[in-house]
């Protein structure tokens, strides 16, 4: 656990919970809270529950049990409160899923326009300087399809982050990237993560993991294995379950 | 030929009710399937399983029966209304079955990714509906719509059988008179084929049209 003394309220707060896909015990009491401007990295074996954890968190997913709090607010079950909450929780998903039939710029337009009442003129500004950032001003007018992979996933952060959100999941943003299109993402991730951000990742980038996560969860058939700093988490000192894990996936 | 050039004033009325029939009841249909499919997508259960109900029925029973049980045992019940105007409602009411199958086909070519992602960024679900869903499934739509309607045009000629005068009828009177069935049917259906092909040919262009450029 972080050093950090948990006075303030965290941002993220997942209390007890449990969900069942079937007779899948996928997530079982798992209890996890993340402060604000921390980064907290989840990893973990394929099936072991971390994009479910993930997804709990703007209710993607619903629980069976146990509470999901974001910024000390239990997430509604439905209905308008909960496109409240989720428009405050910013999420980049593994395929981009950009809008295919609008263009870049009115991909992150929409969202501030027709969910905040942002003006038009207004959104379409600061649409542009999140395109500037992320890299891809010049794409603006372009549709989804026209752009790389690695475009596509820096336009869908940029779209999240329109929203000005309290915090923002990447559930295996790079998964489904070119590995020379990994870099472009991670790099986006990275400055957002110096820059104080709120940060759930769900990844296999353990570079990523070492360099921008203030606190590693490693996940294993639906349980929480180990928490812990990146240095100390990778230097192996961990669980057995966590050292097999580590020697599988950093020999390659 | 000259069958049809003596008859043309009869044969012309027949084709005016074809197109009334025609264009009325595709109104209909995709007014009434558009209700069915959002019925049918919708979160209440119960609308769920009433419009399935409603394409299973009407997929499932032929259209001629459904017109015979309009024209002969709806008067029964009490409810008379003109022949054409019965052949209208039961070709809307079946018609809309095909229309909210091929919208539904359409909401699924949307990426099930790009509604989560619309759902995330806090939209409601008429907003993710109206705003990313429709606008997408309308472009799958437009091609699949066109053959509804082709197939709608081509049922017109089964009211027929229950006396409405439209073009098949009114070709098949000046038959019985004439007796010369190559050219009167021939070109009976050669205004069939063409109205076939202005339905074929405005789907295609209102496809590309809205067509995503990929």
């Amino acid at each position: 656990m972080s050093a950090a003394a948990p006075s303030r309220t965290p941002m993220v707060s997942l209390q007890a919970v449990d969900k069942h896909f079937g007779a899948l015990h996928v997530l079982q009491s798992v209890d996890l809270d993340v402060a604000a401007g921390e980064v907290v990295v989840v990893i973990g074996p394929s099936g072991s529950g971390k994009s479910t954890l993930c997804r709990t968190i703007n209710r993607l997913e619903s629980v069976d049990s146990g509470q999901v709090l974001v910024d000390g607010v239990p997430v509604p079950a439905e209905g308008a409160a909960l496109a409240r909450l989720r428009a405050d929780v910013g999420m980049v998903f593994q395929s981009f899923d950009l809008f295919a039939h609008k263009t870049v710029l009115d991909n992150l337009c929409l969202a501030p326009v027709m969910v905040r009442g942002t003006p038009k003129a207004q959104a379409r500004r600061e649409a542009m300087e999140l395109l500037e950032r992320v890299g891809i001003a010049d794409k603006a007018g372009h549709l989804p399809a026209q752009l790389s992979g690695g475009q596509q996933q820096r336009a869908a952060i940029a779209r999240a982050l329109a929203m000005r959100p309290k915090v923002m999941l990447f559930d295996e943003p790079t998964s489904a990237l070119d590995p020379e299109m990994v870099a472009e993402v991670l790099a986006v991730m990275t400055s957002l993560a110096d820059e104080g951000m709120t940060m759930v990742v769900v990844t296999h980038e353990m570079g990523f993991a070492r360099r921008a996560a203030d606190r590693v969860v490693f996940m294993d058939a639906g349980r929480i294995v180990e928490v812990a700093p990146p240095e100390q988490f990778f230097a192996g000192g961990g669980s057995e379950r966590t050292r097999s894990f580590l020697s599988a996936v950093l020999t390659h | 030929m000259s069958a049809l050039v003596e008859n043309w004033p009869a044969l012309l009325a027949g084709l005016g009710t074809t197109l009334l029939v025609l264009v009325t009841s595709a109104v209909g249909a995709l007014v009434l399937g558009t209700l069915v499919v959002v019925a049918r997508v919708s979160p209440v259960p119960v609308l769920r399983a009433a419009a399935f109900g409603y394409v299973q029925v009407l997929v499932n029973v032929p259209l001629l029966a459904l017109l015979l049980l309009a024209v002969f045992a709806l008067p029964d019940a009490g409810l008379l209304a003109p022949l054409t105007l019965t052949a209208i409602i039961v070709l809307t009411v079946y018609e809309a079955a095909y229309v909210a199958e091929a919208l539904r086909s359409g909401i699924n070519t949307v990426p099930r990714g790009q509604v989560e992602a619309s759902r995330a960024l806090g939209f409601t679900l008429s907003q993710t509906l109206r705003l990313v869903v429709v606008p997408q499934a309308a472009r799958a739509v437009v091609q699949p719509l066109g053959n509804v309607l082709i197939a709608l045009l081509m049922n017109t000629a089964l009211a027929a059988t229950v006396g409405v005068v439209e073009l098949t009828s009114a070709v098949n009177k000046v038959n019985l008179v004439q007796a010369e069935p190559i050219p009167i049917f021939g070109a009976a259906g050669l205004v069939y084929m063409a109205l076939a092909l202005v339905i074929g040919l405005g789907a295609g262009r209102i496809e590309k049209r809205v067509a995503i450029r990929r």
